[in-house]
């Protein structure tokens, strides 16, 4: 067929260039100017200050903290979805699909009842004596992890499960056949099929730690402050845009860096494919 | 690690860690929500889990027009902003879908990347930038501002949804059509789009759920006036804890329950053709 396609593109094509590329120059231009012009100092005073560093750092922790305790969680899942018949398999996708869906401000709700004093971690730890005293996760790194990892838990099973579904049950039997044992399986044969899947998940989990500012606020309080919050505060309580824009385009290279990186892993053959 | 030929960790922990861990972790997953449903139907002034009694009380003080002026008008703000989204994203997202099944690989590998660019941007970085070109050409924070940004931001997940069904879409439909007489906009009208609903209707659910949700951008974009309903959810979060958050919830999952068993019914059908 001759007919090009080529007419149809350009609509979006031209949004995208004036309304999302267009922006993202003029930020990180506009993070290199200062009352005086052209400048570095945005980004000298952003990482030359202690607390905006260890604020930088608390973040990256708390990305590979949330990416670590996904993965820890979302294999299992996957596996139980390897292992279920269909509608065993139709339900772990619905329950999957449920709280992805839900609001993210909703969710951190939930979660605010949880963590709370009168929630239902600390009523279980008086009543079987382990506390004391009722308690509050809030405002705790601790609680923070676990809210996160069960906010992102079905950006990393999601791509797991895509992959087990092509997969046809069958796949697994020829090492069962040779002898081999289930952990054995797992580690050589369902853990390298699951492995684009997880660096899919990654990527999304890491790129969503980096955007979520409500369940950080909420959740983790004014102790526990990170880069979104301190990008919201240059823009809404200092008027700082260009610092701002400074702590948005260290924000964008830090998940950019670890986005090629993880881009490298995946196309690296010998991590990736068979062994 | 565990290449050698004697396996050091018996099977039934693999079962304990896939049917234990696993079942453990699915609870988790879910728990939450259950957790948010039951919450709102407490009787009691305070966020204690388990509530203290049943009533519907909160709800009650949710939908009182004026208890709760506040939450509905920033509940129609987020509606229209999301069906103005999902429209925007239909005039933009779609047409390029088409156009893209019809170009060669090699180009249409060398432009989706800007497209789909969006997607991976933490949106909050997005906002920041738009507020500024905003503010450069003289625009003010408004609800046509959140909206374009949620077009720009949520249109790709379209583009994607729709283009999962395209390629699966065998050419020559159009072809034929074309061949026997039909002009470009009967073919569009009469074989294309059929063929393309059920990525459109999969994305419009995508990039309405997201726009609903969405704080990140609406936070630079939209004015005092339009308070959007996560943004107003955030507010009452951080003010006072009030239980009528919890209604809210509520409401939202159900709508979300609803939008996605009416998905899967109207998407189940032709996913097997």
């Amino acid at each position: 067929m001759k007919a090009s396609g080529f007419p149809y593109v350009i609509p979006m094509l031209l949004l995208s260039v004036a309304f999302f590329a267009t922006p993202l120059a003029v930020l990180i231009g506009f993070s290199f100017t200062g009352p005086d012009g052209l400048t570095l100092s945005n980004y000298g005073r952003f990482l030359g200050d202690a607390f905006n560093y260890r604020v930088l750092m608390n973040t990256a922790k708390l990305g590979l903290q949330t990416v670590a305790s996904t993965t820890l969680l979302g294999i299992p899942i996957a596996l139980l979805y390897w292992h279920s018949g269909k509608t065993a398999r139709q339900v772990i996708i619905f329950l999957t699909l449920i709280p992805m869906l839900t609001s993210n401000v909703v969710r951190t709700f939930a979660w605010i009842v949880i963590l709370g004093r009168q929630g239902p971690i600390s009523e279980t730890f008086v009543a079987l004596g382990l506390a004391g005293q009722p308690f509050s996760l809030m405002s705790t790194e601790l609680g923070l992890v676990l809210a996160m990892c069960q906010i992102d838990l079905p950006l990393i099973i999601l791509p797991l499960i895509a992959i087990l579904s092509r997969t046809p049950v069958q796949f697994t039997e020829a090492a069962q056949v040779s002898g081999a044992g289930p952990w054995r399986i797992f580690v050589t044969v369902l853990l390298p099929m699951m492995l684009p899947g997880l660096l899919a998940g990654w990527i999304l989990v890491f790129a969503s730690t980096s955007s979520s500012f409500v369940t950080q606020a909420v959740i983790g309080g004014a102790r526990n402050v990170y880069v979104p919050q301190l990008i919201y505060r240059e823009v809404g309580t200092l008027f700082d845009w260009s610092m701002a824009s400074a702590i948005a385009v260290v924000l964008l290279l830090s998940t950019g860096i670890l986005l090629v990186a993880m881009t490298m892993i995946s196309r690296h053959r010998r991590l990736v494919g068979h062994a | 690690m565990h290449n050698k030929r004697e396996n050091p960790i018996p099977a039934f922990l693999y079962k304990a860690f896939v049917f234990g861990f696993g079942g453990l972790s699915l609870i988790y997953l879910v728990a939450p929500i259950i957790i948010a449903i039951t919450m709102s139907f407490t009787s009691g002034q305070s966020l204690k889990y388990p509530p203290q009694g049943f009533s519907i009380r909160w709800y009650e003080a949710l939908f009182d027009p004026i208890r709760s002026g506040t939450e509905h008008i920033a509940a129609g703000n987020s509606l229209k902003i999301a069906a103005l989204a999902v429209l925007g994203s239909l005039l933009f997202a779609v047409p390029a879908t088409i156009g893209m099944a019809r170009m060669k690989r090699s180009t249409v590998s060398s432009i989706e990347p800007l497209l789909l660019a969006p997607l991976v941007l933490p949106s909050l970085v997005y906002g920041l930038a738009a507020l500024i070109v905003a503010n450069f050409v003289g625009f003010q924070p408004s609800l046509w501002l959140t909206v374009t940004g949620h077009v720009v931001v949520f249109g790709p997940l379209m583009y994607r949804a729709a283009s999962v069904v395209a390629q699966g879409i065998n050419p020559s439909l159009a072809e034929a059509s074309t061949v026997m007489g039909a002009r470009w906009f009967t073919t569009l009208r009469r074989v294309t789009l059929p063929l393309l609903l059920p990525g459109i209707l999969a994305g419009a659910f995508l990039v309405f759920i997201q726009s609903l949700d969405n704080v990140s951008v609406s936070l630079f974009l939209a004015d005092a006036r339009t308070t959007v309903l996560p943004l107003r959810m955030f507010a009452l979060i951080e003010e006072s804890l009030d239980v009528r958050v919890a209604a809210m919830s509520g409401v939202l999952i159900a709508l979300t329950l609803v939008v996605l068993l009416v998905a899967r019914r109207v998407l189940a059908p032709q996913k097997q053709a």
